[in-house]
């Protein structure tokens, strides 16, 4: 009886959005007499940020700082139409819907600011901070506060715009399921290693090593946050979980976190992540939709990198110790 | 983490202002100090707490409902049943046109899994809920139940849903979807070897900190707000308005920052039932699962078989693949029918193929339905498609990583469901992959890339 080591790769993909029912997200920008900018929708931040990545878009955007930027989102009332945050959708169907609101309100605003500054709304450039500038002659500038009293108190322009994105709904093909499923593909490959002891059957990772490529980092803080969440969920999801322990049989289901076992801070592999970035070409800033693949590869590595320690396949999740086990008394029959 | 900026930095235009920074998260010092609202943090005067009577059996036909007692239990103020939904049988995919309508929001003569939904109790307290909940009697017939896909799928296998007329969805396409490119026998005939294996999920629960729920308030114009944890807002107002048969300008719903998804809220459950209650008691209505509802009641992740065949060369190239998926849909269709659609638009994997066979299938069974759950229809067929690499390689004597460099697709490859790749990085994430976990490959994969002249 002894420790023994293993390791396993697995390299995946991952569709954005969700085209095979249609898919649109709409989005209004207005300024308000402080400068700031408010953005409206109706899509739901579940905790992973997207008010947050919502705010950055809209701020690159117009060409202000993101905390001059305020989310209102998540009311039937006020935001107009998004079909929900789910299917890796958020971020790419709500950001392109954000660009295109913030671009019209931006032009509005550089259109007032000439009317300000006596010039050609084209020959102005922001600089970022919260000031525009003409172009060549940065010392002619006015701040975008000063923009947004005068079109509300002596232009009379209302400094918003409109954001719409839609993929149309593919149909498959019945004969063939020619398909268009989505719009771009985000990728990872995950190199696990484990330690399975091979008298109780238990499953140790000592680390995983995952490469994502995700179109566009848009905030590498929150994208590590949940590349590094889905990754400890994939382990999870490979050792640990699940509602009915004896599938098909009914019994047995965990009813709280005392005996639905997921991994203790004690369980947790050394996480690595790595981020590449090709950009995609209709994402916002390039950006993919890698929310729910980061949680995939992990499975079939941890499976493999298993049966690379042991010498025994487990093709049925969740590889528990009692599966390891059996197989291994079956190996040693045989 | 590491941003390696070096791939692909020719197609990429760095140095934005916002865009790329890592700017701390503006809702963070409201979560961690308390301070951020949820919906149940909303407590409006006299509100009224429903809980569910629940099915004790996986199958039974309802003889009688008898709600005497709970309704003189102190604190009931209202006892609902079937007849008391306008619309109680429903869909939620209907929005999109996904048919048939097949599940009740109360059970109206049948239950088909164990925990269905059977009698909503509002009460003055959710205790006076719970104890009048245990005194409503209900007269079953217990119905023989079918719980494995295979056996739901035998001829003379109990019917799950009527609704359905047999135990799989059927889509347009007939008992499955299909993905057909190429021809898949002719590649198993050529093949040096072929492997036939199958790979098995149990359901697993979405496990969010805040369980699914919602509070109503009737506003005393004729309009209800309903203030929800629902990951899809407007979707969860249309259905609501199907069911409860009521315009959707009479409906207001309020969201927020929801404790948690991971796809386990886009059913619709706890929404109408709730602006039905506020609506016949006038007063607002609190509905929120508890722990135990949470893991066995609400949606799972639908466990999955799938059945992979491939025919490879010895040189490492595959050659056929034909996959079989079964998404097990429990008693009721929810999002399942579009997930093992999703699954078939997935197979084969991230790998160009030229002959490929897909059918994918969603079955009934007489368990809790499962739904959406991150990456459904794809998270299952990757582990099974991956864990299937892995053992063709051994059986062709190859690495594991350069057999799969040998198969990744490039841009301008056609996929099975005939969309030409554009974008693809899989090779580039296993060659950092490769560095990153010191596991050596060839020089020649190291010196490929995903971009091809001229696609």
């Amino acid at each position: 009886m002894a420790i023994r080591r293993g390791r396993g790769v697995a390299a995946i993909n991952y569709p954005t959005g969700m085209n095979l029912g249609g898919d649109p997200t709409q989005a209004l920008v207005h300024s308000t007499p402080t400068g700031n900018f408010m953005v409206t929708l109706s899509s739901v931040d579940l905790g992973q940020g997207m008010k947050q990545i919502m705010a950055q878009i809209c701020a690159e955007t117009i060409g202000v700082p993101t905390d001059r930027v305020i989310i209102d989102t998540a009311d039937t009332d006020t935001g107009p139409h998004c079909m929900g945050t789910f299917a890796s959708r958020g971020t790419h169907r709500a950001g392109n819907a954000v660009i295109q609101a913030a671009k019209e309100a931006r032009q509005v605003m550089l259109e007032v600011a000439a009317e300000e500054l006596e010039v050609n709304a084209s020959d102005l450039e922001t600089d970022g901070e919260g000031n525009i500038k003409v172009k060549g002659a940065p010392q002619k500038s006015i701040s975008i506060f000063d923009v947004a009293l005068s079109a509300h108190f002596k232009r009379g322009r209302s400094i918003s715009g409109r954001g719409m994105f839609l993929i149309p709904r593919s149909y498959p093909e019945k004969e063939t399921g020619a398909m268009k499923p989505s719009t771009c593909y985000a990728h990872a490959c995950t190199v696990a290693e484990v330690e399975v002891d091979d008298e109780t059957g238990e499953v140790t990772v000592l680390a995983v090593k995952n490469v994502f490529e995700i179109g566009r980092a848009l905030n590498p803080k929150m994208v590590e946050q949940q590349l590094v969440g889905g990754s400890w969920m994939g382990i999870s999801h490979a050792l640990y979980e699940t509602t009915e322990p004896y599938y098909p049989n009914r019994d047995h289901g965990g009813t709280d976190f005392n005996q639905y076992l997921m991994p203790g801070p004690g369980d947790l592999a050394k996480t690595e992540i790595i981020v590449l970035e090709r950009p995609s070409a209709d994402g916002p800033f390039g950006a993919k939709g890698p929310g729910e693949m980061c949680a995939n590869p992990q499975i079939p590595a941890v499976a493999n990198a298993v049966f690379d320690a042991v010498g025994v396949r487990i093709d049925t999740l969740p590889i528990t110790p009692e599966r390891i086990l059996r197989a291994l008394r079956a190996q040693a029959a045989s | 983490m590491e941003l390696r900026k070096d791939y692909f930095a020719d197609v990429r235009k760095d140095g934005l202002h916002e865009i790329g920074q890592p700017r701390p998260r503006l809702d963070s010092p409201g979560h961690v100090t308390g301070k951020t609202a949820y919906f149940a943090d909303r407590n409006f005067p006299g509100m009224l707490h429903l809980k569910m009577v629940r099915s004790p059996h996986h199958h039974a036909r309802i003889r009688s409902i008898d709600t005497s007692e709970a309704e003189k239990h102190p604190g009931v103020v209202r006892v609902l049943t079937a007849r008391d939904v306008p619309h109680n049988v429903y869909t939620i995919l209907i929005l999109i046109q996904v048919g048939p309508e097949d599940e009740t929001v109360l059970a109206d003569g049948k239950v088909r899994w164990k925990g269905e939904a059977v009698v909503a109790v509002l009460a003055e307290t959710e205790r006076a809920a719970q104890e009048a909940a245990a005194k409503v009697k209900v007269d079953y017939e217990v119905l023989p139940a079918v719980f494995d896909m295979e056996g739901a799928l035998k001829p003379g296998a109990p019917l799950v849903n009527e609704y359905h007329g047999q135990n799989y969805y059927h889509y347009d396409s007939g008992e499955c979807r299909k993905v057909r490119f190429g021809d898949v026998e002719a590649g198993f005939a050529r093949a040096d070897h072929i492997l036939e294996q199958s790979y098995q999920s149990s359901p697993i629960e979405h496990a969010p900190t805040e369980t699914t729920g919602c509070v109503v308030t009737p506003e005393g114009n004729d309009r209800f707000t309903c203030y929800t944890n629902t990951q899809a807002m407007f979707f969860t107002l249309d259905n609501a308005s199907i069911i409860l048969q009521m315009p959707g300008s009479k409906l207001h719903f309020v969201g927020g920052t929801v404790g948690g998804g991971f796809g386990g809220k886009v059913d619709v459950i706890v929404e109408p039932i709730a602006i039905l209650s506020a609506k016949l008691t006038g007063r607002p209505v609190s509905f929120i699962y508890s722990r135990e509802e949470e893991m066995q009641i609400s949606s799972p992740r639908a466990a999955e078989k799938v059945v992979i065949k491939d025919g490879v060369m010895k040189d490492g190239r595959i050659v056929a693949r034909k996959v079989t998926g079964y998404t097990d849909a429990g008693a009721y269709s929810r999002h399942s029918p579009y997930g093992a659609q999703k699954g078939a638009a997935h197979y084969p994997g991230p790998y160009t193929i030229p002959n490929v066979w897909i059918d994918t299938y969603c079955v009934y069974t007489n368990r809790t339905p499962s739904s959406a759950m991150r990456g459904f229809g794809v998270t299952i067929g990757d582990f099974a498609l991956e864990v299937q690499m892995d053992k063709l390689a051994r059986l062709i004597g190859m690495d594991p990583l350069e057999f799969r460099f040998i198969n990744a697709y490039r841009d301008g490859d056609m996929k099975a469901h005939r969309q030409r790749t554009e974008g693809a990085a899989l090779i580039e994430c296993m060659q950092e992959a490769s560095r990153a976990a010191n596991w050596p490959v060839a020089e020649k994969y190291m010196a490929m890339s995903s971009y091809r002249k001229g696609a």
